[in-house]
């Protein structure tokens, strides 16, 4: 149970199937605000990306992690603020 | 295990709920404001811990990628376009997708860089990472290039194309192959990074603009799994589940798109469906003899104007001529002579899941007048007037009654049981699918041509006199 790898899978699986009950039954009216607010969680690899930047290893690899970090900030932020954008026009 | 250490894995785990349950909180119109705001606030815990993280010892590149990216997203976030939102969310999943690409490229170099052994779970991991997010990106951006009008949104099809996409996959395989024998070859993983980029065009060039909502879905669903390789590649649980939530969300609007156009995903991925085959031309040819019952504004305007119930059915078509704000004035104008009006929306109608839907919210219709196929169907049958604005495929009676035709099968709205049908449209031209729409020649359908725009603000104006 030591490997990381599958540790990593177990949790992969678990959250697969956490994420299939959550989301089944959402009504068409939220298909795209679903769709932009999941896409910005995605953005979730600025988590890593920040690691690298600021690892300070190699000139390459803090390169592409200022890159991944912008890409991935652009991605996190844009997507959670259009969502709002987008949520707050749903009126009853 | 440090107290530092242990802050920072409860904290990931606490943002990790308050995704899951800012999803849950998506699922209803009444708290999905709400549940975006505890997904954002998750994601802004998982930053600041991260920032406080000890592997990080230099601040002033992260803390610039970390404004700059944020001014960008902000800004695009408010200038854009309701009708565009397709392309916009298009265009973010492509940098998340790169995002986590980069951050497989990125580990790979620096575990070579400090020579440490690779193991074949790593190795295989940053493939897949590098592998899914370079998909992710490159087909994103050619999704996006589609919806914007960039390039052709026309099924792109060209010979041998399974057999060139086959061999490039087995390539990769190949490829990492090679570099797992030698991890210092690093000329065999940039081809790698090459490869994954050229599947990601290759995927989406083929796919046609109505199958868009099924690949942006899908896309979404793969920006979900490359944030997951990233988070197996740099060991961060946090990543592992926020991407397969993302995963699982993805896929399951795939599925609900595909069944929308009773097609399965290796018929809208690989068939280039929409290229107009010679068989389709035929038939094209062939109809447009048949004649078509026109009609002017004034007259669909006293119709309108006259009947107990009218339903809108939006299309695409609503969308390029950003013709929301007028409808919702046509049926203000409607509901102020007494007339029911609701709207009918197709599942795929338009280019992303739900885009019919928030360009009517953006106009101030109230969600629960937004009819599902399911719903409005079996109403049809008594209402006056179906009001048919820049759909074509998702009412191609058709679909229902003949079974040589592309659609047949394809759950439709049922406009053509309504009393009258008015269909505004630009030309007789046939939709995605290439093929001639049978509702146009029918005796109780109305065809009212011109842009969706012009033609409803023409009808506005001569429902105020009545």
């Amino acid at each position: 149970m030591t490997d990381p790898i599958l540790v990593g899978l177990i949790i992969f699986v678990l959250a697969s199937f956490i994420g299939f009950e959550v989301i089944h039954k959402v009504p068409p009216t939220l298909h795209t605000p679903l769709m932009s607010g999941s896409n910005a969680i995605s953005g979730i690899a600025v988590i890593g990306a920040l690691l690298l930047a600021g690892g300070g290893q190699t000139t390459l690899t803090v390169v592409l992690g200022v890159i991944a970090t912008v890409l991935a900030t652009i991605n996190v932020v844009g997507g959670f603020l259009v969502t709002d954008r987008m949520l707050q026009m749903f009126k009853r | 295990m440090d107290w530092l250490t242990r802050t920072e894995e409860l904290s990931y785990l606490g943002a990790a709920a308050l995704f899951i349950l800012g999803l849950k909180k998506l699922g209803s119109p009444a708290t999905a404001r709400q549940g975006n705001r505890l997904a954002a606030l998750g994601m802004l815990i998982a930053i600041v811990v991260t920032l406080l993280d000890r592997q990080i010892i230099s601040y002033t590149g992260i803390l610039a990628a970390i404004g700059l990216g944020s001014v960008i997203g902000a800004i695009a976030a408010y200038k854009v376009e309701m009708t565009a939102m397709p392309q916009m969310v298009g265009l973010l999943n492509g940098f998340g997708g790169a995002a986590s690409a980069l951050v497989s490229i990125g580990e790979f170099c620096r575990l070579v860089a400090v020579g440490e052994p690779l193991s074949a779970g790593t190795l295989v991991t940053i493939i897949l990472g590098v592998l899914i997010g370079g998909v992710t990106f490159t087909g994103s951006l050619v999704a996006f290039g589609k919806l914007q009008g960039l390039i052709s949104g026309t099924p792109i099809i060209f010979p041998m194309q399974q057999a060139i996409n086959l061999g490039l996959l087995v390539a990769f395989w190949v490829g990492g192959g090679l570099v797992w024998l030698d991890p210092s070859q690093l000329p065999i993983f940039w081809g790698l990074v090459a490869i994954a980029s050229s599947l990601g065009v290759l995927f989406v060039l083929p796919i046609g603009g109505a199958d868009m909502p099924v690949v942006i879905s899908l896309l979404n669903s793969l920006s979900g799994l490359a944030a997951s390789a990233a988070g197996f590649i740099v060991g961060n649980s946090m990543l592992i589940i926020a991407g397969a939530l993302v995963g699982a969300s993805g896929l399951i609007l795939t599925q609900i798109m595909c069944k929308a156009m009773n097609r399965s995903l290796t018929n809208v991925l690989f068939s280039g469906f929409g290229s107009a085959t010679p068989g389709n031309r035929e038939v094209t040819a062939h109809a447009t003899a048949k004649s078509v019952h026109t009609i002017d504004p004034e007259e669909s305007a006293m119709m309108l104007g006259y009947a107990k119930s009218v339903v809108i059915v939006p299309g695409y078509g609503m969308a390029v001529a950003q013709a929301q704000h007028s409808v919702k004035e046509l049926a203000d104008q409607l509901e102020r002579l007494g007339v029911d009006v609701k709207y009918a929306i197709h599942p795929v109608a338009g280019r992303m899941p739900g885009h019919m839907n928030v360009l009517l919210a953006e106009a101030n219709v109230p969600y629960p007048q937004l009819k599902d196929m399911e719903e409005i169907n079996p109403e049809f049958e008594h209402v006056d007037v179906a009001l048919v604005i820049g759909a074509n495929d998702v009412v191609n009676p058709a679909a229902r009654t003949n079974p040589s035709s592309p659609v047949y099968g394809m759950p439709i709205l049922d406009v053509d049981r309504a009393r009258h049908t008015i269909v505004i449209k630009r030309s007789l031209n046939p939709g995605f699918a290439g093929i001639d729409n049978e509702l146009f020649y029918k005796d109780k359908t109305l065809m009212l041509f011109g842009d969706a725009k012009e033609v409803l603000n023409q009808l506005i104006a001569e429902i105020k006199h009545l």
